[in-house]
């Protein structure tokens, strides 16, 4: 069981470069960028970004599994929102650095360990944006879709969910691209990820920058995602608003 | 069935961590050097709470100005909603070793550093606030005589309350978790537990993890208490 607590500064990414003698020279030159370098090396950045976007997808997608199956069980059944709204909120205070150290007694370093404690921050984002979501349906929406003789779950399905997509959508993204901006956090967990490069560099400005960079631009990509996905499926607030 | 269970649900290392908490010991990695103990567990959280207080301090000096300015006006909604979106994009890690290797290390780097994760929230949502109340409300405090400060502070201000606090909020609890990477930077917080296991050992390193969570746990509980604090009567009731 100590085993799985094996990890710690000196331990991260200790090989993952090891003919410095470029860095170095770029160092020398006292610049904050070199581009010789960059242009070089910028292979070494290759597998943390796809560590990093496996790690952002599968704590999204699973945060918004759980949260979004929450927030409809809510729905229905008045008397979970308290106790969901505090619990995921208490996930969500718990700084995600600190998660997975107190994760790893149970499930080790890695990247399952990563993925939980980044899944668990996202959960109180989006669930509280469908909350809001389906709040904010007027009522008399759902008088006239019961009159128009709607069960409940149609309500829910062909009134309440449609209507709530903005709030949704809104929700995905925040939790998004702060999971990006987090996910930089997961090398602490031996998950990987573009704090890899930088953890194992981390007095190197130019390494710092294009690991930083490259998680920047993600994030950014992954908003306007979200967005256009959005746009495409609500046709009726783009008819609204032009 | 619950006694083999145990074990597992809370395995031995959370009681080697509350010693660690609690006693100094000698350090089996190191050895030799005393390691962990009430007084050093005290030193390092008010040195994570010192460098946490700090940047929210100057955060809100700097976003709450430009925000209620901003909202009081209304003008400048692309940057106001636009920064908060751009500061959530901010990798931690990136920032504060950014911050060490480029401008230097040291408490007044730090508070700047995180500063800069506390600003976007808070001045977002500051500017939300204020443009959310009611328009009819600040016509009839104008109508009344009141001058434009006296509708931003007395009006507008007091109904932006649980908005304006939920940036505060959200500011906190990045800032506090993102402290703990400050010894990267040369400041001592309880991070320091977590990252340095070859100094600490594993015990201790649990322990850095169960003293952090409970450091934003706690902070969290306050500023909800807080807001309850600030949010006026009448609006208390208009909630309940």
């Amino acid at each position: 069981m100590p085993d799985a607590l094996a990890l710690a500064a000196g331990q991260v990414g200790e090989d993952f470069f090891t003919d410095r003698s470029g860095e170095r020279a770029c160092e020398a030159t006292g610049k904050l960028f070199c581009f010789d370098w960059a242009a070089e090396n910028i292979d070494r950045y290759r597998t943390p970004t796809v560590e990093h976007l496996e790690l952002v997808g599968v704590a999204v997608v699973a945060g918004f599994l759980i949260a979004f199956g929450l927030a409809l069980l809510a729905h229905r059944l008045r008397w979970l929102q308290p106790p969901l709204l505090a619990g995921t909120g208490v996930l969500y205070t718990i700084p995600s650095i600190a998660f997975f150290f107190l994760l790893l007694p149970f499930t080790g370093r890695g990247f399952d360990t990563a993925a939980i404690a980044l899944t668990a921050y996202t959960l109180q984002i989006i669930y509280r944006n469908t909350m809001v979501g389906l709040a904010n349906v007027p009522e008399s929406v759902r008088d006239s879709a019961r009159g128009m003789g709607l069960s409940p779950r149609q309500i829910l399905i062909r009134v309440e969910l449609p209507l709530a997509t903005p709030e949704i959508v809104a929700g995905l993204r925040i939790a998004t691209v702060s999971t990006v901006a987090l996910a930089t956090l997961a090398v602490f967990a031996g998950g990987g990820g573009l704090g890899d490069p930088i953890y194992a560099q981390i007095n190197f400005k130019t390494n710092i920058i294009i690991a930083g960079g490259i998680a920047i631009l993600m994030a950014l990509a992954f908003d306007f995602l979200l967005l256009a996905i959005q746009r495409i499926a609500t046709p009726w607030r783009r008819a609204a608003t032009a | 069935m619950i006694g083999a269970l145990l074990p597992h649900l809370f395995p031995a290392s959370f009681g080697g961590a509350i010693d660690f908490i609690l006693e100094p010991q000698t350090s089996n990695v190191t050895g030799g050097t005393t390691v962990g103990g009430a007084d050093q567990v005290i030193e390092l959280t008010l040195n994570q709470l010192e460098v946490t207080l700090l940047a929210l301090a100057l955060s809100m000096a700097v976003a709450l100005p430009i925000g209620l300015y901003l909202g009081h006006r209304g003008v400048g909604e692309t940057l106001a909603v636009g920064l908060g979106n751009a500061g959530r994009a901010i990798p931690e890690l990136a920032l504060i070793a950014f911050m060490a290797a480029a401008i230097g290390v040291g408490l007044l780097n730090v508070t700047i550093a995180l500063a800069v994760l506390g600003i976007p929230p808070i001045l977002t949502n500051a500017f939300v606030g204020i443009r959310q109340v009611d328009r009819a409300s600040v016509e009839a405090a104008r109508g009344m005589g009141m001058t434009e400060s006296e509708v931003l502070f007395r009006v507008e201000m007091p109904m932006a309350v649980p908005t304006l606090m939920s940036g505060v909020r959200g500011a906190t609890i990045n800032i506090v978790a993102t402290a703990t990477i400050a010894p990267l930077a040369g400041v001592l917080t309880l991070g320091d537990f977590i990252i340095n296991r070859n100094v600490y050992g594993d015990d201790g390193v649990l322990a850095g993890a169960m003293l952090v969570a409970l450091l934003a746990v706690t902070l969290e509980l306050s500023l909800a208490g807080i807001q309850r604090l600030m949010t006026s009567r009448g609006l208390r009731l208009g909630a309940a």
